[in-house]
Parts: C-alpha cells; structure tokens; sequence
C-alpha cells in the first residue's frame, strides 16, 4: 500500500469516526435536527458534542506529537509523556497551585503546571544524559520509577490538603465534562504541533544524537529544548482540560514508525491522524459500552492500548531493541 | 590544511591529550594510531569541535575552527562517529539527504538532490535508496554514512574508526573508497584505526599518540618499522614487506 493512500486511509478514518462521535450519547440527535437552528438539539450539539469531538481529536493529535517528539529526542521508542515523568510533573505544578495558591487564577496554574511538565521533563532527559543505559527497555522504567516519586510527592501534598479525591477527578482522562468553554484552552496544541512539524527536520537531525547534529552544523541544545517546550505546551494543556491519557504517546508514534521509518517530516501528518483516530475510538467505545452513561476514556485507552503494546513488544523484538 | 597546535583536554584530573602539535596534509590519508587511551578520538573530536580543547587552537586555512559559524564548518569539515549504535528507521535516501542540511536546512532544492544522487551512485547505493538503515548489513550502513558525507561535500572529511564491527570484506571495501576519495575526489581524510596493517596499507601519513601525546607523526614508511613502533606500543612489532604493502606481524610478539 503506498505511503499517500495510508495517510488518505487515516483522513477517511478521522472523517467517519467524527461523524460517529458527533451523534452518538444520551440524547439522539439526528443531522436533520440540525437544520432547525434554535432546537434543543443543536444547542446540544454546539455546546456538548462539537467541542467534545474537536476535544478529542487536538488530545488525540497533541499526545501522539508529543510521544513522537520524545522518541526522537531521547532515542527511545519506549519514552513518553507518561513514561517519563512529563505529566506526573505537571499534575504535581497544578497540585502545588491548588493548594498554596488558591487565589490564582486559571491563567496561573496554567503556567504554574506547564513549568512543572518542562522542568520535569528536562530533568528525565539530563538523567537519561547522565546515565548510559545498554538496555533502551531501562529507559521508560526509569522514567516510570522517576514518575512515581514525582507523583507521591503530589499525593502526599494533596491527602495533607484533604483534596485526594477532587484531584482524583480532576485528573482522570474523561471527556465527560468536556463543553464549550472548558476546553478552548486545547487550542493552544494547535501552534505547537504547527512548529513541530516545522522544527520536523531538526528533530530527526538531532534524533541521530550530538555528534551527528554538530557535524551538520544543528544547534543540538536549541533544538533540544524547542522540542521539550512542545512537549510540555501539549501535556500541559491537555492533562488541564481532558486528564491525563496513557498509552497513546507511546503507541501511536511506533506504530507509524513501523511503516513509515523515523524522519519526522513524514511520520508527523500519519501521528496527527492515527492519534486522532486512536483517541475518537476509544471514546466511541466508552460511551457505547454502558450507553446511556459512560465510562472515562483513560480506561479504555488503557485497556486497549496496553493490549497493542504488548502485541507490539512480542511481534517486534527485533525492531524494539535499540 | 588543518594544523592543530598546542591542544589538550583533561577529564577531571585524567589528562587525555597534552600538548599535541601537528599538521594535517591536505588530499591524504591520515592515520591516528596508538593504543587504546592514547587519546586519538579526543584529538578527532577537539578537530571536529565536537569537544572544546582546555588549551591550544586549530586552525582551517589559517582560521581558528571555534571562531567559525557551524554551519560554514559543517561545509569545509565532516566528522563521522562511531555508528553502530544508531537504529534509527531512516530510508538511505532520507540520510544522505541529511548531508545537505548544512546547505538547505533540510529543504533542498534541485542542486542538492543532483548532490545526494551522485553521492548514491558513487557509493553503490542507488538501487537500496528506499530501504530503512535498520535492514542493512553493518558494511552497507556503513557505505550509506559515508555517502552522507560525500553529500555534505566537504574538503575534510573525518572518521572516528570505520572499521569498527566490520568484517574484513567490508573493511577493506570501505579502506578503499576513502582512498578512491583521496585520489579521485581530492578530499582530505582523517581516521582513527585500531588495525595498525589498515593503516599502513592505506595511508599516505601516520599519526601516533600515547597517553595523550604525540609520539610519531610523519610519512607511513617512516613509522611503520619496529624501531618506531616500539617507542608506540612497547611491543617488539616484526614488519615485513609482502607485494608492497608493509605488514606488521605482531601476533606472536614478546613483550
């Protein structure tokens, strides 16, 4: 199959999948109620449904982006936002806001759990700097272990503060609460995955390490951290309005790279549109399976998407090992 | 002509190049030889400005390299590392392409693809352009790092030990092309080998280092007897001339 018609599969894939996900849920809304402007189904659909699909695809789109970039920057196949530590440490900024400052606005802890996931992220990747690891399956683990303490020390501040359970809630990846005017914020993924794809061959370059970054005359260090200021950018916003979404900055990101290679300028366009589609599934089925209530999408992701890696760690050892 | 004066470079107190002053000829083969820790990647790296010296300078033609901007440098010199360890799924097309970047900031227009074409051809590699480095041998990833830096169309070109996991068929095979580049191309090349009998077969000039310093530097004749290999390697090295080529038999040697 050629390389265009996969990408085309993919649109064509996002295509339905949105149509689906827009008249699915607890009430029916058909296309034709549509047309009636002031009925109580387009107010649904504009204020509920829209939002929530447009939700899904930029979470969908920024995670896969932000897991590609990691890959390449970190030269692991196994690093992502919830491998190394990036959301953990987010979670822990917007923690720390809620509780010693409670006055600050959203504006605030936006900021405040951004500086978080890029500082949290740039110290995983001085420690993966640090120390040479043989093994590339060390990597994650590390970055797992590296995560844990990050997030023990949020538990341990928000069961001190008594709010465990609302930030249990707040972070459970869910696109239940998702409507308009509360995930705008989203949009902000938009100019970061715009300057990924045009820093896309920087990133492969400065994939290929220092040295060979140097030799070709790439600042290897600006790129580096452009790269890690994305990856937080995208976290950020996306752990603040949706939650946080496993597996999918892991997962899709290989799977592009099993039939398309590692040059980002490529795989980019085939992530947006595989993490999308991805996301749109796994939400689908979560609103399906108990309609007509639902359950968070995180779980679902989880499930399926721990199913896929397995496959892929069996089916491609070969290709896993660095 | 890169000369390379007074450089050295310390890691916490181990002092791994002292005091090496040398000139590199240009359109020549040139050999770092010495054994291991004798410093002669360190020396590649300070001359590629992958490492800053602690002292000392090298110039190109006359001009300081730290002084230069990366990428006029990344015109005039290429450093190949060891590459081995790379697995990234890059088609070889998509990493000679990488040898214009210096050029066209990874847009390349109609002279740098005719540049990485030429660089395909001459490198054999034209009919395995599309397939993924990860299912080439160690010898073919080689040839296409190498094809790389020939699209990066430097004077200099620099390898920190080519030969390394090769077998002695694709050593030999990439041996010859940084000869055929030397003669047919002009370039001048710089590598760090570990297999003394490569070096004297190949290179027009050697470069001995131990514990950081420079020992020998001249034509490979003039280092290639046992006298001046003793004072390397403190091995009592027996050379002996087969078809030409000075053979150093040093596998049943006293010590």
């Amino acid at each position: 199959m050629g390389l265009k018609m996969r990408l085309w599969i993919l649109i064509v894939a996002v295509i339905i999948l949105s149509f689906i996900s827009l008249f699915i849920g607890a009430i029916n809304i058909k296309p034709s109620d549509l047309l009636n402007w002031e009925s109580l189904e387009t107010q649904i659909f504009l204020i509920s449904r829209l939002p929530r699909l447009l939700a899904i695809i930029l979470a969908g789109a920024g995670m896969g982006i932000a897991g590609l970039i990691m890959q390449s920057l970190s030269r692991n196949k196994f690093v992502s936002p919830t491998t190394a530590g990036t959301l953990d440490a987010a979670k822990l900024g917007i923690i720390i806001s809620m509780i010693f400052f409670t006055s600050m606005s959203y504006i605030g802890q936006i900021v405040f759990s951004f500086a978080f996931a890029l500082i949290g992220t740039f110290i995983f990747m001085q420690l993966l700097e640090r120390i040479k690891f043989k093994d590339a399956v060390f990597v994650p683990l590390i970055g797992i272990m590296y995560g844990n303490i990050v997030g023990a020390i949020s538990t341990f501040l928000a069961y001190e503060a008594d709010i465990l359970q609302n930030v249990d809630t707040f972070f459970q990846g869910s696109f239940t609460l998702v409507v308009s005017g509360r995930y705008e914020l989203l949009y902000v993924a938009v100019p970061a995955i715009i300057i990924a794809y045009i820093y896309a061959n920087k990133f492969t370059v400065a994939g290929m390490g220092e040295d060979f970054a140097k030799n070709v005359g790439l600042s290897y260090r600006t790129v580096l951290n452009i790269g890690l200021i994305i990856v937080a950018v995208i976290s950020t916003t996306v752990i603040l309005t949706v939650g946080v979404i496993p597996f999918l900055g892991l997962i899709v990101p290989n799977l592009v790279s099993l039939y398309l290679g590692d040059n980002l300028r490529k795989t980019i366009p085939h992530t947006i549109f595989m993490g999308a589609a991805f996301l749109l599934i796994c939400d689908i089925i979560s609103r399906l399976i108990v309609h007509p209530y639902e359950i968070p999408v995180n779980t679902t992701v989880a499930v399926i998407g721990s199913a896929i890696f397995l496959i892929m760690l069996f089916r491609g050892k070969a290709y896993a090992k660095k | 002509m890169i000369e390379i004066k007074g450089l050295s470079k310390s890691f916490g107190k181990k002092t791994v190049v002292e005091d090496v002053t040398l000139k590199i000829q240009a359109k020549a083969i040139t050999s770092f030889i010495g054994p291991n820790g004798a410093g002669k990647s360190t020396l590649l790296s300070m001359v590629s400005r992958l490492l800053d010296a602690d002292t000392g300078e090298v110039l190109l033609d006359q001009s300081d390299v730290k002084k230069m901007k990366s990428d006029s440098f990344a015109k005039r010199v290429a450093i190949l590392k060891q590459t081995n360890h790379l697995n990234i799924r890059l088609s070889v097309r998509d990493l000679v392409s990488f040898g214009r970047y210096p050029y066209s900031k990874g847009r390349l227009n109609e002279e740098d693809h005719k540049f990485v074409d030429q660089a395909l051809e001459y490198m054999n590699l034209t009919d395995m352009q599309d397939k993924f480095l990860d299912e080439l041998s160690g010898g073919q990833k080689q040839r296409a790092f190498i094809s790389m830096v020939i699209a990066q169309d430097t004077d200099y070109i620099l390898l920190d030990e080519p030969l390394n996991n090769l077998d002695m068929k694709h050593s030999v095979q990439i041996m010859k092309i940084l000869r055929k580049l030397v003669d047919e191309l002009g370039k001048t090349v710089v590598i760090v080998l570990h297999d003394i009998n490569f070096a004297s077969v190949y290179s027009d000039r050697i470069v001995a280092l131990k514990n950081g310093r420079l020992v020998k530097d001249g034509p490979t004749h003039e280092i290639i007897n046992s006298t001046a290999l003793r004072e390397v390697y403190d091995m009592d090295i027996p050379v002996q001339v087969q078809d030409g080529c000075r053979i150093c038999v040093y596998f049943n040697s006293h010590n």
